[in-house]
């Protein structure tokens, strides 16, 4: 059968929710983090698919430079979470409570 | 109608990875299904055209993100199970399910598909690598230059982040500076 | 002639301005003597256009300033000075500008001296206001004004706990019956369209007879409370907690008579409603009688006096009653020249006595206070009706019009009232200034009042005496205005026995009162003695028992009410709303602070949880946008829209 946008979409917003059910239930700030790229890869899914299917380079570009930085992302991000677990031991959720209100 | 085996036999495996990397209790399992899960991703660059994303992204994301993850998973004892004390799995499960429903109806809405009017549309005749160049360098000049800013940035947070003392600078000290400095550590740490 | 209008009016509130501004300062004479100047110049005033006036001057007529004008309703400040209003104007400039002199005295050593003048001032203007007026509604404003100011004065001495809650309890009477009078007001626009006196009597002639009666039923209720008729008496008699002059000038002279003077302003309503006119003049008969009767043995000195005054209140409402209105306003001036007397004197008393109040605890005063003694004597003599004094003249035309009429009963009933009236004011003035000096047991130095006083005095002694001579010249002034018209009893000799009668039995009465009161060996009561034990001895000096049916049966239970509104109303269901509603919202802001846990987990779940709800939100209006003419439709198959 025929491919089209729509199933691509589907894809990227199954992708997306799983990713949000990582995002949602991991304790463990590294595994948050994995959780996080896969939301990013889904949203890639979803640009690259419609750039392909309205015949426009826009969204190639854009998922381009998600990637780029997506990159930077997780360099600074693991840089943080390196000097946390220095200071305190552990990276599990449940202890990072300082900005209770 | 290779396309639709591709397509869903590449949509099933990521499906299924990144279901591990979200579901696992051992980080090594959850990294390795996603560098996995990078890899299909992939195919569906090629599969919709999109050379030059796809080697990116395998070179990219894969290669370098996941080293970085690779070597970031050094620094924690990953060997430990993790244990999660999870709140109610429903809540979570139930509302990732209702937001992805929304946005697929929201998606699945008859677009205003007629209207719009492609910017940079494909240029016949070449390969995707030189179209994306051709964009890349003429309008897209000016981000594709702070990405590099920022990458910079990115970098330098990195090296000061996790960096060891840095007061020394090895490369401008001789040999007898570095020696006496490596025994001064040594009395430190014993 | 306007200005003197104009001066006359506001000269009071000039002095009420000036002694507020040092109401919080120790006493200044200062406050008292220009107080007394500035309504000294209002004497003088009113008494020019008195003249103007009597020498046949057209009434002068002025509208200050709009005070309403929206729609059809058109209110103005506007102030005439006919003759009924001019001789208002001089009975309480003239009362008013003694009464201040005479305060300066009385009040010598009292902290609140500035006080006392600003509110004095302040009521005396009130009262030019109420009089002057020429519509219902300036009327109602002076009203008001002098029961504000008679609160004032009455709670005083405000420490005192009886003096609050006597000024209280006037206000609160005189407010139930202005409830009366405001709808008789409401009656009276809602019918006529307007609130002028001319336009509205006009208007008058021409509606029904029911609606009249209601109207001059209405307004006559307000006048009940302001003259203190049954059952709306008690006040009076309680406000004698305020200091003697404020006694002499309210509730003798000015405040009490607003009422007798709405029915003679409003005569026109009245002649054509003659059934309401009859009942009015047998409840003022009933309130002299019953007054009277409780004088007899009242122990207060300045009761008794107040009980005086309800009596010829009553005597006047008799009057305007029967259509007598010219009769009614002379006997109002002529007792506010021997009832102020009268009260001032009580005064002099009781500033000798050191504030004691109880007759069988005096005596024999008569050889320390000469001048007082004179003056009280002639004051009685003048208020029982002995001619030539006052008294007499206005009296005794009084019972005239009622025989004249044919209300024969009101005639013996006033004319019985009057022997009564004569034997209590001479019980009083015997028990005082007679016998032996019964106040050197209780150990009181008393001395007369200061020669001032005793000067500023004199003009109403002087009035008290002569005032019938004034009789004509007021009758013919009054005639047009009030369709006035001399009584006439068909017989010469009846008239005679009438005039002779009546004073030989007022002359008896006073005898009778000398003779048992003014002999030694009276012994102050203490409880013991068969007459102080009979039953009608304790039905009057209780005052018939009505203040107690009134505390017990009205008092009592409104409080019980206000209570159960207090707890069960206001605090468990206004204040618990309220309270409630403040609850709410700490308690909404309470639970959401738990969302702030600094889990990032948790705020992430949040986080989704949003979107969510966003998208929702997103769907829903993306819908309705898409399917609006649907919806519409079914909307309005349903009858919503």
């Amino acid at each position: 059968m025929e491919i089209g946008l729509n199933h691509y979409l589907v894809l990227s917003t199954i992708l997306f929710a799983i990713g949000l059910v990582g995002v949602m239930r991991r304790k463990n700030l590294l595994l948050l983090f994995f959780a996080t790229e896969i939301l990013l890869n889904s949203v890639n899914i979803a640009f690259a698919a419609i750039s392909h299917y309205y015949g426009d380079l826009t969204g190639q570009m854009f998922a381009f430079f998600v990637i780029a930085i997506a990159a930077s992302e997780v360099a600074v991000g693991l840089g943080l979470l390196i000097v946390w677990f220095k200071r305190h031991g552990n990276i599990d959720l449940d202890t990072m409570t300082s900005m209770r209100g | 109608m290779f396309e639709a085996i591709a397509f869903y036999l590449f949509a099933f495996l990521t499906i299924v990875m990144f279901y591990i990397v979200v579901t696992t209790k051992q980080a090594l399992y959850a990294l390795t299904a996603l560098a996995a899960g990078m890899i299909f991703i992939s195919a569906f660059f090629f599969i919709l055209g999109a050379d030059f994303l796809g080697a990116v992204q395998i070179i990219v994301y894969t290669g370098a993100v996941m080293a970085l993850y690779a070597f970031g998973m050094m620094f924690f004892d990953s060997t430990r199970d993790i244990k999660e004390k999870q709140g109610n799995k429903f809540i979570v499960v139930g509302l990732a399910t209702l937001a992805a429903v929304l946005v697929v109806v929201i998606f699945a809405a008859p677009m205003v598909s007629e209207n719009i009017v492609a910017f940079y549309p494909h240029v016949e005749g070449v390969g995707n690598t030189q179209e994306v160049g051709l964009v890349l360098f003429t309008k897209y000049l000016i981000p594709f230059e702070v990405a590099a800013v920022m990458l910079l940035v990115a970098m330098v947070a990195g090296i000061v982040l996790a960096g060891k003392k840095m007061d020394l600078s090895l490369t401008l000290m001789n040999a007898e500076e570095i020696k006496e400095a490596e025994e001064k550590n040594k009395k430190v740490l014993s | 002639m306007e200005k003197y209008l104009y001066i006359a009016l506001f000269a009071p509130l000039v002095s009420s301005l000036f002694s507020a501004l040092f109401t919080a300062t120790p006493k200044k004479t200062f406050t008292g003597i220009i107080g007394s100047s500035l309504i000294f110049t209002s004497f003088v005033s009113s008494f020019i256009l008195l003249v103007y006036i009597l020498q046949g001057g057209e009434p002068v007529h002025v509208e200050m300033m709009t005070w309403m004008a929206t729609g059809d309703l058109y209110i103005p400040f506007g102030f005439v000075v006919d003759q009924v209003s001019v001789t208002m104007m001089m009975v309480v400039t003239l009362v008013s500008t003694i009464v201040h002199i005479y305060s300066i005295g009385y009040m010598d050593h009292d902290k609140g001296f500035n006080r006392f003048f600003a509110w004095l001032s302040a009521f005396v203007f009130s009262m030019m206001i109420l009089v002057m007026s020429d519509n219902y509604a300036g009327l109602f404003i002076g009203w008001e004004g002098v029961g504000l100011c008679s609160w004032g004065l009455i709670g005083f001495w405000f420490h005192k706990q009886s003096a609050t809650w006597a000024a209280n309890e006037a206000f609160i009477m005189n407010r139930i019956a202005d409830l009366g009078m405001l709808i008789g007001i409401f009656l009276v626009y809602w019918n006529t369209g307007t609130l002028q006196y001319d336009g509205a009597f006009e208007a008058f002639k021409h509606l029904d007879t029911a609606t009249l009666t209601w109207i001059g039923i209405f307004l006559f209720i307000g006048a009940m409370g302001k003259s203190a008729q049954f059952p709306l008496h008690t006040w009076l008699a309680d406000a004698m907690e305020g200091p003697t002059p404020v006694s002499a000038l309210i509730h003798a002279a000015t405040m009490v008579t607003a009422g007798v003077y709405l029915v003679i302003r409003s005569h026109e309503l009245y002649d054509l409603i003659p059934h309401v006119g009859l009942f009015i003049a047998s409840l003022g008969t009933f309130v002299a009688l019953f007054a009277a009767s409780m004088a007899l043995v009242n122990r207060d000195m300045k009761r008794i006096i107040a009980y005086s005054t309800l009596s010829q209140l009553g005597y006047m409402f008799a009057a305007a009653g029967l259509g007598a209105y010219w009769v009614a306003l002379f006997h109002l001036m002529a007792h506010a020249f021997f009832k102020a007397l009268l009260f001032l004197g009580a005064g002099n008393v009781m500033h000798a006595m050191h504030d004691e109040l109880d007759p069988f605890k005096m005596g024999g005063l008569k050889k320390v206070m000469k001048w007082t003694w004179i003056m009280m004597t002639i004051a009685s003599l003048a208020l029982a009706g002995i001619f030539p004094f006052a008294g007499f003249f206005s009296k005794d035309t009084i019972l005239e019009a009622a025989f004249a009429e044919h209300h024969y009963v009101i005639y013996a009933v006033l004319l019985f009232t009057a022997g009564l009236t004569a034997f209590y004011s001479f019980r009083l003035v015997a028990l005082i200034f007679h016998g032996e000096e019964r106040y050197k047991i209780f150990g009181i130095h008393p001395h007369e009042a200061y020669r001032f006083m005793l000067i500023a005095m004199s003009p109403l002694l002087i009035l008290a005496m002569i005032a019938g001579v004034l009789q004509e010249p007021f009758f013919h002034m009054v005639e047009e205005i009030l369709n006035a018209h001399e009584y006439h009893i068909h017989s010469h000799t009846t008239l005679w026995i009438m005039l002779v009668g009546t004073q030989i039995f007022v002359g008896l009465a006073i005898l009778y009162a000398y003779k048992k009161y003014a002999r030694p060996g009276i012994k102050v009561p203490d409880g013991t003695s068969a007459t102080e034990n009979s039953f009608m001895y304790k039905l009057l000096i209780n005052q018939y028992y009505i203040p107690y049916a009134y505390e017990e049966y009205l008092v009592k239970p409104y409080r019980e009410i206000s209570e159960i509104f207090w707890n069960k109303v206001d605090l468990k269901i206004v204040d618990a709303t309220v309270d409630g509603v403040a609850k709410v919202i700490y308690a909404t802001g309470e639970n959401t602070r738990d969302m702030q846990s600094g889990n990032l987990s948790t705020m992430l779940k949040w986080m989704v949880a949003g979107t969510v709800g966003l998208l929702s939100l997103a769907v829903v209006f993306g819908l309705a946008v898409r399917y609006s003419d649907e919806i519409v439709a079914i909307l309005s198959g349903l009858g919503v829209m």
